[in-house]
């Protein structure tokens, strides 16, 4: 699924300065601990997310992960982003919550790379 | 023979910078065009070593050692130690406080995968001394 119908299905808006809505995504990741991110990780994965700290990103960089959506109406923090920018990742925001989004992605076709 | 070893200081209870030495690293990595798959699992294990150092030591450092076959990646503190490296390595087990677990970290699944990412890992530690973990990935 391409990150421009991911926007699409959560009416999610562009954060980050550019945002590559051809990025292909294969599965996702819905977490605010990041030490289970980086316990289950995927290639070509988008991360939702309600943690708002440079550390979301700074694992991002770690895992590859080339693209976040924060749920919930919550905004990176200024140094988040500056280092989503550094690093060219793509950056959304949604009103849906956590469970809503991931909901939406999954009806929508997403998988989350993992059995079960 | 070693082609490259470099020392990465790391601070305790240090949240802002958290996780720079280990992005120095995989940059480093990457420029000497070290193998992709082997750099996202060194990585992970090197980030997670690197945020225990932050919320678990008084301070540490991280050594990275490359050869033509292997690359060593070396987690070093001073601190509280483990008194049980078994309990430790369960995953869920943590003993990090809520002010790190609202940071993201301290679901207690760092140890684990370290080991997990691997291609040799070994812990030694001294309770009131510190740990130190070298973890070993082939190339």
């Amino acid at each position: 699924m391409k990150l421009g119908q991911i926007m699409k299905l959560l009416d999610a808006r562009a954060i980050s300065d550019t945002v590559d809505e051809e990025l292909e995504i294969q599965c996702a990741c819905a977490s605010d601990m990041m030490s289970d991110v980086l316990a289950f990780p995927k290639e070509h994965m988008i991360l939702l997310t309600g943690l708002v700290n440079p550390q979301v990103m700074r694992t991002c960089d770690m895992l590859d992960i080339r693209a976040v959506v924060f749920t919930r109406g919550k905004l990176p923090s200024a140094e988040a982003l500056r280092m989503a920018n550094e690093e060219g990742i793509s950056v959304l925001a949604t009103e849906n919550t956590q469970y809503i989004a991931s909901g939406k992605l999954y009806a929508g076709g997403m998988d989350n790379g993992t059995k079960g | 023979m070693s082609i490259l070893k470099e020392e990465f200081p790391v601070e305790a209870m240090d949240f802002v910078t958290a996780g720079e030495a280990s992005a120095q690293i995989k940059r480093l990595l990457k420029k000497l065009g070290v193998d992709a798959g082997v750099i996202r699992r060194l990585s992970i294990a090197c980030y997670e070593a690197e945020i225990n150092l932050v919320i678990h030591s008084d301070g540490g450092k991280l050594v990275l050692e490359v050869d033509s076959n292997e690359v060593t990646l070396i987690s070093e503190d001073v601190g509280p130690g483990i008194p049980d490296i078994d309990l430790a390595m369960t995953e869920g087990y943590s003993t990090a406080s809520e002010d790190v677990r609202m940071m993201g970290f301290g679901a207690g699944m760092g140890l684990a995968n370290m080991a997990r990412n691997a291609d040799r890992f070994d812990i030694s530690s001294k309770v009131g001394e510190g740990t130190t973990i070298k973890m070993y990935f082939s190339l």
